[in-house]
């Protein structure tokens, strides 16, 4: 298959598609023959038109879905390849916020951003201090024994985000992360992001708004009707 | 801000801080919300199959227990019975067996039962004032067995066979065989019994779990992506079902335990009628501590069960949704 013969090439990207399709069922193909990497320490949008597929993508790249056809390498990993069981320890690796933020509503603030951390069945003495400075750099300092229901949409989005960067992952993916706010607090949204990038972790971040997009000069990955263009 | 928007806005802090006053006083937030496990509904069935389960155990160790004291009753006592013959002395072979038999070693005690005896014991089948010594009565001699163990039935049935005319002894060996077959049959219905409970508690704990998993499957998604291995979300759920299968199986249990002492004192000390036809067939009705410690150890049972049960189906349905 030729595969096995190029991990010169996977070792300098996190995440590489070749020829990826998928398809619902047996429903058309709502991805088409998609191929890009992400690299390590990279930032790009993902962007593209409603409903063309960029949640689909999301959910590929974090492991919830596999591809009907083509080849996902994830951490040097065949996606097609992965045992169930290696499924939890490469999630860990990548960092996702939802655009409906799946917060855990019988949770506290704190507790649903010390997640990824109590599943690793950590002692909550060792992670506390470093749940709370991220609460405190998220903003949500004073929201931190809320429960998400009296959040604001801005607030769940920042918990969110503190949720996907508390287990310190290598990619983080975000779903319209500035979806749910105002112009302002979108752009601070975005310096987080992006002075996360800078302290070495890739970003991906999916929108459709373009003004936010032209702020900032980066990669951008567009699809449209399932297809792929990369603008580097 | 119109006024009602501000009276909900107040509501809803108000409702927020009660609940937040809620949330400090647990320790850490379970993550698998108390209120969607179909708590009392299961612990109730839990309940009542752990006292179900109870009962039979129960049940079971009274029987045993009283066919155990049968048997040795019967097993110390054997009876000679002397047949009259014509033209044999009736009185004189009696002796004679009678003599026979106490010098067999694990003997107590031979006694010949007169005919005043024998009239007693026949009186409820031929009533009073009756001749015995026209009618041809056997005579009995009662004999008690100090060592069941060293006395040599067979031989001793033989050598009265051949010494003493009429003379048959009697070991009660069809009774206590018919008594064994009883006993051995309540067992094994209650072991069965036993075991249908078990299998039903089982099954309702399966439907239990995957309806709480089926409820929290938002939870579970999210502990997946936050990357949850399979054992952890396991055990949130068995730590509740745990929790739910010792409350019930206990509540069962204590319910039984109760009910076996109230059996016991009702029907122990006091003499009635029902009560006397109650002790001739078990002895003193009482639950021996058998009883008690195996109620508690259903409940624990019943508790492990529910937990591993819950464990499992966790597993199963993680591996078909994924």
């Amino acid at each position: 298959m030729g595969r096995a013969a190029e991990p010169e090439v996977r070792r300098d990207s996190l995440i590489r598609f070749e020829n990826v399709g998928l398809r619902y069922g047996m429903g058309p193909e709502i991805l088409r023959d998609l191929s890009f990497q992400i690299a390590p320490k990279s930032f790009q949008f993902l962007t593209g038109p409603s409903g063309a597929g960029k949640t689909t993508l999301i959910r590929l790249l974090f492991l919830q879905l596999r591809p009907t056809r083509g080849l996902i390498t994830i951490f040097d990993r065949d996606v097609a390849m992965l045992p169930r069981q290696d499924l939890p320890a490469l999630r860990r690796r990548i960092g996702v916020v939802f655009q409906d933020f799946r917060l855990l509503d019988h949770l506290t603030t704190f507790e649903n951003i010390a997640l990824p951390l109590r599943v690793l069945g950590k002692d909550e003495a060792s992670y506390r201090a470093d749940v709370v400075e991220l609460l405190r750099w998220v903003g949500l300092g004073d929201r931190m024994h809320t429960v998400p229901a009296v959040l604001s949409g801005g607030e769940k989005q920042r918990a969110a985000i503190a949720r996907a960067l508390i287990g310190r992952p290598e990619i983080l993916l975000a779903d319209e992360p500035t979806g749910n706010v105002d112009p302002p607090l979108a752009r601070r949204l975005m310096r987080l992001f992006i002075e996360l990038n800078k302290l070495g972790t890739s970003v991906v971040i999916a929108t459709h708004d373009i003004n936010l997009m032209n702020q900032f000069n980066a990669r951008r990955l567009v699809l449209e009707e399932g297809r792929l263009t990369v603008y580097d | 801000m119109t006024e009602a928007e501000t009276e909900l806005a107040h509501k809803l802090q108000v409702a927020a801080f009660r609940r937040q006053s809620r949330l400090a006083m647990r320790k850490t937030g379970q993550l698998v919300p108390e209120g969607t496990v179909a708590g009392n509904a299961l612990t109730i069935v839990v309940a009542i199959m752990s006292f179900l389960a109870c009962l039979t155990l129960g049940a079971v160790t009274l029987v045993r227990d009283a066919s155990r004291d049968w048997q040795s009753d019967i097993l110390r006592e054997i009876t000679v019975q002397v047949r009259p013959v014509e033209g044999v002395d009736l009185d004189a072979e009696t002796a004679k067996a009678a003599t026979i038999v106490k010098l067999v070693k694990g003997v107590a005690s031979a006694e010949v039962l007169d005919a005043g005896a024998s009239a007693r014991l026949l009186e409820p089948w031929l009533g009073t004032g009756l001749d015995l010594a026209e009618l041809p009565i056997p005579r009995l001699i009662v004999i008690r067995l100090s060592d069941p163990d060293a006395v040599d039935l067979r031989g001793l049935a033989a050598r009265l066979k051949a010494e003493v005319r009429g003379a048959d002894l009697d070991d009660h060996r069809s009774w206590t065989a018919r008594l064994q077959t009883m006993a051995n049959a309540t067992v094994l219905v209650g072991i069965s019994i036993l075991a249908l409970v078990f299998i039903a508690t089982v099954l309702s704990v399966v439907f239990a779990t995957r309806g709480a998993m089926a409820s929290n499957r938002d939870v579970v998604s999210v502990l997946h992506f936050v990357g949850a291995e399979d054992g952890f979300i396991a055990r949130e759920f068995q730590r509740h079902f745990l929790l739910l299968g010792l409350r019930g199986g206990l509540a069962g249990a204590g319910a039984a335990a109760l009910l076996f002492a109230l059996l016991a004192f009702v029907i122990g000390p006091v003499v009635t009628p029902e009560s006397d036809q109650v002790s001739a067939l078990f002895g003193r009705f009482a639950i021996g501590p058998i009883g008690y410690f195996g109620a508690m150890g259903i409940a624990f049972l019943i508790a492990i069960m529910t937990a591993v049960t819950s464990r499992l189906t966790v597993y199963r349905y993680l591996a078909e949704t994924d």
